[in-house]
């Protein structure tokens, strides 16, 4: 049985689609989940898409968390569901408190949209794990606040328990630490690109790996990621129905 | 007139000829509402009261168009059952006003002209022009427009994957944003902007109307201004990229619903040239309910209802049984909805105050406000038969053929061609654009094959094998001399860029930029490029599917270079077997289709270095370029063409450099000189390509362009880390050198300078650190 995998469309989301579209290339089936309704149809997983939920009037995903569909996925997370945020999705679930840090604007001021190259920090999560070994991988970013930002003694804690899950690297795999390093594209401190958290099941990331899942489209090397959640997704309990109590 | 006060047609920006001619239209003295109506519908933006008798001599048929001028966007089907919608659409005025918002509702203008046919937009392109790029207000008015141009498109979700931007002193006080929109369409979902059906509901959906861009078309679009006038900002509109991106939802759901009959945006001219616009087309009237049109702010006039450009919103025209489905999608969707009116027969645009009953009649005691046939606000409003005259000091039309020494003509004493190509390469319009394109979101859609930065932009087109090509261009330089010239070189140029992808050029949409029509000169300006354009559309094969025309493009300063935009859309049947611009592999054999002729004037090198009085800009052998075209089609669908780049700005040099610093390797490189160096490097005469084959191949290709009558010669093989290029023939080192001109015989620069000065000539010029 294929596995189900929602994607939560906000107003503003622009990047539903193509998660749905990368969803379906890494085998499971796409569900699309409309931020009103808290009913998150017994997917085994779940994607915060990229765009500007709401406008990203007031700043990037602060509205975005008090949606129903965000109540929902905040204890679908709790109960050790998978969910992965990616770009605006990432910028929700760091509103919502759900991974740790903040994303700034970038330090350029300006949008950035170009091709990055990152690398994984850890192999062995369910967002991870059929990279197989820590190499770099070619993704593009888009984005205008997407600058990881914390204070030293949490980035300090993250690093030691293991929560970075990808740094931005140059063309030679390595780490681009300095916020004013070429290969960092937004300012993000120690080449932050994205984060868990403690409990490794929510995880958050700027660079778009639904967008590089095809050689055509110029890497595929995003696939790995998506196909690792659908992966991971396939063992592990759907969300209850019983929220749909809560839904209005 | 002795007195202050102008009559209020005037004051509108109405003719008194053209009060006469209303007068005609209704039968009696317009009230003053009803002058509003006319001043925004008559004006020169929604009229075409000057370019209409130039634009009806277009070739507008060709295989597979859907819908062409006239409707919100061309339409041509591209198989599979899919269509493609595409326009091209300035805002130049607005952005030079406030160039933040006026080029983000540019974008946002024309997305709704996409999306009102059914189709969802997949693709921008930007093309910008500005002045002198060290200029203080020409950074202001750079920053503000790219600033706007991605907030809107990044925000809305449609990707920016190509365009231009250049410099010109002639756009120093009037900049030109032009924005082309690629829309893609299931060909039974084609919307048509007409309101069929007497007692049909009109509705309002998107935005609430306030008094943003009050007279838009006709205080900014149609009349010349001094540059960075405050008090016209209130005309300008402000957008909202988020209320644009649930406008697109929702009226995409509203098609595939199948639940209106019509479909309209709300852009210039508002409400009045919506409704106008639908009832004519359809052959009906509208009656509309002025009270019950949601808005922003209490204490309309009746006139800023009517005419408020207020942006994000579409007029649906609704079967009142389907009204409740609308409704509740427009609610899902959290769009204000609203029946504004009601589709009558009277064939009239009737305005009332005060209500409409069950049926759509005035209630008892509500006032008729306005009565304007449709016809008069749209297919039946005035022409102007301009007058127009050549500049007395215009050049004479270059002689078919050469003048007698054209090298003589030539400011190439003591040149370095490796300084110049350098120089090139690095000037503020040749260098890289990344410090624009990075700023707008080329991918979000997970459909670009290939984004901004080198060559035509190329998407695919999900569930299918086919990619669709696109690209704007522009040739102002030659334009500015010869008008007829300039436009068909910009045609010749996009089909050309469009044609050595490998893809077939489909169509034109075309913004025509230009100065001020009462000008004898701006007019016969417009009158050749428009020739210009019809003739290299009909010798290509092309037809022009819609556009638009922007006139009154002057300032204090002077009016604009002729700037003929051309937007074309090709189709790839195999996207997988497109061809770029870029070097592949070392060993590939360089072959040069095509042959230069004399003439400089209007080309990039003239700009850098100055050009004789005498020399005039090159030929144009349209039957020349159809047959490259179909040749460079018919040898990449052969399989013999690795790379292929076409000869434009900056010449054969600057061409063999960007297949060199793109393909990241060098070539070293024999040119033959029959005229002059610089006529052969750095010339910009066109129907000429830079193409790369394996080895193998060259035979072949030969042969085939030999059969399509193209002259063709291998200048050499792709490798190494420099670029070589050592000149040959009798026009060359010797002849240079008994002329005492003592021009170097070779050029020779590593690819990594190239590749530097390419890199860095833009945020130089702009005196950005990045």
């Amino acid at each position: 049985m294929t596995v189900r995998v929602g994607v939560v469309v906000f107003p503003g989301s622009n990047r539903d689609r193509d998660a749905l579209h990368a969803l379906e290339l890494a085998g499971a089936e796409p569900v699309s989940l409309w931020h009103e309704s808290a009913d998150l149809q017994g997917v085994a997983a779940i994607v915060l898409p990229g765009g500007f939920a709401y406008g990203d009037y007031l700043r990037a995903g602060a509205i975005a968390r008090f949606s129903p569909a965000m109540r929902a996925v905040s204890a679908f997370a709790a109960a050790g569901g998978l969910v992965l945020g990616i770009c605006n999705g990432f910028q929700v679930l760091a509103e919502a408190g759900l991974v740790p840090g903040a994303l700034l604007r970038n330090r350029s001021l300006r949008f950035v949209c170009r091709q990055v190259t990152i690398a994984p920090e850890r192999l062995d999560t369910p967002f991870t794990h059929l990279i197989g070994e820590r190499r770099p991988l070619r993704m593009p970013v888009a984005h205008g606040e997407g600058c990881y930002y914390a204070d030293e003694a949490t980035l300090d804690a993250l690093e030691r328990d293991g929560q970075v899950l990808f740094r931005y690297v140059d063309d030679d795999g390595r780490p681009a630490l300095d916020p004013d390093d070429p290969a960092n594209p937004n300012g993000s401190l120690r080449g932050i690109a994205g984060v868990m958290n403690a409990a490794g099941n929510v995880a958050g990331l700027m660079p778009h790996p639904e967008t590089a899942v095809e050689p055509l489209l110029g890497s595929d090397d995003g696939l790995l990621i998506i196909r690792s959640l659908v992966e991971s997704a396939a063992g592990r309990p759907v969300a209850g129905r019983k929220l749909e109590a809560g839904a209005r | 007139m002795t007195t202050a006060v102008l009559p209020l047609h005037r004051q509108l920006g109405i003719t008194d000829d053209e009060l006469d001619a209303i007068r005609d239209r209704l039968g009696r003295e317009p009230n003053d509402l009803e002058l509003a109506m006319f001043s925004v519908m008559w004006s020169e933006h929604c009229s075409y009261k000057s370019s209409k008798p130039l634009l009806r001599t277009l070739p507008t048929a060709g295989e597979g168009v859907v819908a062409g001028p006239g409707e919100n966007a061309g339409v041509i089907s591209i198989g599979d059952g899919l269509a493609v919608a595409f326009k091209i659409e300035s805002h130049n005025h607005p952005s030079a006003v406030e160039p933040y918002q006026g080029a983000a509702t540019g974008v946002g203008g024309i997305l709704r002209d996409i999306f009102t046919m059914g189709a969802r937009p997949i693709a921008v392109l930007d093309a910008l022009r500005f002045g002198d790029p060290a200029d203080p207000r020409t950074r202001h008015l750079v920053h503000g427009v790219v600033a706007g141009v991605g907030g809107y498109g990044n925000c809305v979700g449609v990707p920016t994957v190509g365009g231009e931007l250049v410099f010109d002193p002639s756009y120093q006080g009037n900049p030109l944003v032009n924005v082309m929109a690629i829309g893609l369409l299931p060909e039974d979902r084609l919307t048509l902007a007409h309101a069929p059906g007497p007692g049909n509901l009109v509705v309002l959906f998107g935005s609430t109307t306030g008094r943003d861009g009050i007279g838009g078309a006709s205080v900014l679009a149609s009349a010349t201004f001094a540059d960075d006038d405050p008090s016209k900002r209130p005309s300008v509109q402000v957008g909202d990229p988020f209320a644009e991106k649930l406008l697109i939802e929702a009226s995409l759901e509203l098609i595939e619903a199948r639940l209106i009959e019509g479909l309209q945006d709300l852009g210039a001219a508002g409400i009045t040239c919506a409704t106008s616009e639908t009832a004519d087309r359809a052959g009906t009237g509208i009656v509309i309910d002025l009270d019950a049109v949601p808005r922003r702010e209490p204490g309309m006039e009746p006139f800023e209802v009517m005419i408020s450009e207020s942006q994000e919103r579409m007029l649906a025209i609704v079967r009142p049984e389907r009204y409740p489905a609308v409704e509740a999608v427009c609610r899902r969707w959290g769009l204000p909805v609203a029946i504004i009116g009601r589709v009558t027969d009277d064939g009239q645009i009737t305005v009332v105050e005060g209500g409409l009953d069950q049926d759509g009649r005035p209630r008892p005691g509500a006032r008729v406000l306005a009565r304007i046939p449709a016809r008069a606000l749209t297919s039946d409003a005035i022409v102007h038969h301009r007058l127009a005259a050549p500049p007395a000091r215009r050049r004479p039309a270059p002689a078919p053929g050469v003048p007698a020494e054209p090298a003589e003509l030539l400011p190439e004493r003591g040149m370095d061609p490796g300084a110049v190509l350098l120089a090139l390469l690095g000037s503020a319009n040749l260098s890289s654009r990344r410090w624009v394109y990075e700023q707008y979101d080329s991918n979000v859609g997970a459909n670009t094959v290939v984004g901004p930065g080198d060559g035509a932009a190329v998407l695919r087109i999900r569930g299918t094998t086919k990619g669709l090509v696109a690209t704007t261009d522009a040739n102002h330089g030659v334009g500015l001399l010869d008008p007829w010239l300039g436009a068909a070189l910009s045609v010749a140029e996009a089909a050309r860029n469009v044609s050595i992808t490998g893809a077939r050029p489909l169509g034109v949409t075309n913004c025509l930029n230009f100065g001020d029509p009462t000008r004898p000169e701006a007019f016969w300006q417009l009158s050749e490029a428009v020739r210009g354009l019809g003739d290299a559309c009909r010798a290509l094969g092309l037809p022009v599917t819609g556009g638009n025309v922007s006139l009154y493009n002057e300032s204090p300063s002077g009016a604009i270079a002729p700037t003929p935009e051309i937007g074309i859309v090709g189709l790839l049947e195999d996207v997988t077997r497109r061809v770029g611009p870029a070097f592949v592999a070392d060993g590939d054999v360089v072959v040069l289709v095509g042959e230069a002729t004399p003439g400089l004037a209007g080309s990039e090198y003239a700009a850098l270095a100055g050009v004789a009085a005498e020399d005039g800009p090159p030929v144009l052998d349209l039957a020349r370029e159809v047959a490259l075209q179909r040749f460079i089609r018919e040898a990449i669908e052969r399989g013999l063409v690795e790379s292929a780049q076409d000869v434009s700005g900056g010449g054969l040099a600057v061409a063999l450099a960007e297949g060199a610093i793109w393909g990241g390797r060098g070539a070293r490189l024999r040119v033959g000189v029959r005229w002059a160096p610089a006529v052969e490097l750095f010339g910009e005469s066109p129907s000429r390509l830079v193409v790369t084959c394996r080895p193998r191949h060259v035979p072949a290709f030969l042969l085939l362009a030999r059969q399509f009558g193209l002259p063709a010669e291998e200048l050499g093989t792709v490798g190494g880390e420099r670029l070589v290029i050592e000149l040959t023939g009798e026009g060359a080192t010797g002849a240079a050198e008994a002329r005492g001109s003592r021009v170097a015989d070779a050029l020779d620069v590593p690819v990594a300078e190239l590749r530097h000065a390419w890199e860095h000539g833009l945020v130089r010029a702009l005196g950005e650190d990045a």
